[in-house]
C-alpha cells in the first residue's frame, strides 16, 4: 500500500512539474518533450489504477503519434519563439485569476464529493475480476459488442481527420515533370503514328 | 498512505487548470495553446479512468478511448490547418489571424 502511495505521488509530481513546463517552456520543442513526459507519467497513472490497456494506447497515440507530430510541425514552421514570448506578462495576471478560481471551483466539488446510495446499481459494464478476464480482453468484449457503432463512428472520425489533414497540406507544385499514366493509356493510335506513303528517290 | 479516488480527481483538476492557464498565458503561439489542449483531455481522461476503476465500470475507459481517438484528430486536423496557415501568411501569431474579421 506504502508503495503504491509513493508511486502515486511521483508520477503525480512529474506529470504536474512537466505540465508547468510545457506551458512555461520558452523554447516549443522542450514543450513537446515535456508534453511527451507528461503523458508518459500519466500511462503510469493508469497502470497504476488498473487501465492497462489505456495506458498502451496513451503510450503509443500519444508518444508515438501526436507527440511526433508536433515535433515535426514545430521544427517544420521557422517560428521566431522570442518573439512569440513577448507580452506573456500581459496575459500572467489574468491568466493567474482565472486559473486559481477554476481550481478553488473544482477543488471544492472534489473535496465534497460523495456517491449517491443507488450509484452501485447505476454500474453499466461492471469489470470483470482480474485474475479472469485481462483488461484488454475485458475491453475488447464491451467494445466490439455494445458499443460497435461507436467503435465504427471512431474509425470514420480518424478517416475523415486523415482525408482533411491531407486535403489541407497537399500542394500542387507548378513546374514539376511527373508521369501522367492515364495519358499514356489513353494514347490511340491515330494521334502517335502517322504512315507516309514515300516514293524511292524523293524523300518525305 | 491509501490512494482514493479524490487524489486522482484533484490531480486532473490541477492539469485542466494548467491547461486553461496555458491557453491564457501563451496567447501568441498556437501550436502551445494546442498542446494546452492536449493537456486538458489528459486531465479529462485521468478523470474517466479514476470513476471507471474507482466504480468497477468499464464504460469509462470505453469512454476515455474515444476521447483519445478525438484528441488526436484534432491534433492532426489542427496542425494541418497550422502548416497551411504558415505557409500562406509566413505567420502563426494568433493575434494576427483575422482576415476574416471584415
Amino acid at each position: 500500500m506504502i508503495i503504491s502511495g509513493l508511486v502515486f505521488y511521483i508520477f503525480a509530481t512529474v506529470i504536474v512539474a512537466s505540465a508547468v513546463m510545457v506551458i512555461s517552456s520558452r523554447n516549443p520543442v522542450h514543450s513537446v518533450l515535456f508534453l511527451i513526459l507528461a503523458f508518459l507519467n500519466a500511462a503510469g497513472l493508469f497502470v497504476l489504477m488498473g487501465a492497462e490497456f489505456l495506458a498502451w494506447i496513451l503510450v503509443i497515440v500519444y508518444v508515438g503519434a501526436v507527440a511526433v507530430l508536433f515535433l515535426f510541425v514545430v521544427m517544420m514552421l521557422n517560428i521566431n519563439a522570442a518573439e512569440m514570448r513577448r507580452g506573456v506578462m500581459d496575459y500572467l495576471p489574468t491568466g493567474a485569476l482565472v486559473g486559481l478560481v477554476l481550481l478553488i471551483e473544482i477543488a471544492m466539488i472534489v473535496m465534497n464529493q460523495q456517491f449517491g446510495s443507488d450509484v452501485a446499481g447505476m454500474v453499466g459494464v461492471p469489470t470483470p475480476a482480474v485474475d479472469q478476464v485481462t483488461n484488454t480482453k475485458a475491453l475488447g468484449d464491451v467494445l466490439y459488442t455494445r458499443y460497435i457503432y461507436l467503435f465504427e463512428a471512431a474509425g470514420i472520425i480518424l478517416l475523415i481527420a486523415m482525408i482533411g489533414a491531407i486535403v489541407l497540406t497537399l500542394r500542387g507544385r507548378p513546374g514539376v515533370r511527373r508521369q501522367r499514366i492515364p495519358d499514356q493509356i489513353g494514347r490511340r493510335r491515330e494521334e502517335a503514328v502517322e504512315l507516309k506513303k514515300v516514293t524511292p528517290g524523293s524523300g518525305v | 498512505m491509501e490512494i482514493t479516488l479524490a487524489h486522482y480527481l484533484v490531480l486532473a483538476a490541477i492539469l485542466f487548470t494548467l491547461g486553461v492557464f496555458g491557453i491564457f498565458l501563451n496567447r501568441k503561439n498556437v501550436i502551445i495553446i494546442l498542446m494546452s489542449i492536449e493537456l486538458i483531455l489528459l486531465a479529462v481522461n485521468i478523470n474517466l479512468v479514476a470513476f471507471s476503476t474507482h466504480l468497477g465500470d468499464l464504460v469509462g475507459q470505453v469512454f476515455a478511448m474515444f476521447v483519445l481517438t478525438v484528441a488526436a484528430a484534432e491534433a492532426a486536423i489542427g496542425l494541418a490547418i497550422l502548416v497551411v496557415y504558415f505557409r500562406n501568411r509566413g505567420t502563426i501569431a494568433v493575434e494576427e489571424i483575422n482576415l476574416m474579421k471584415g
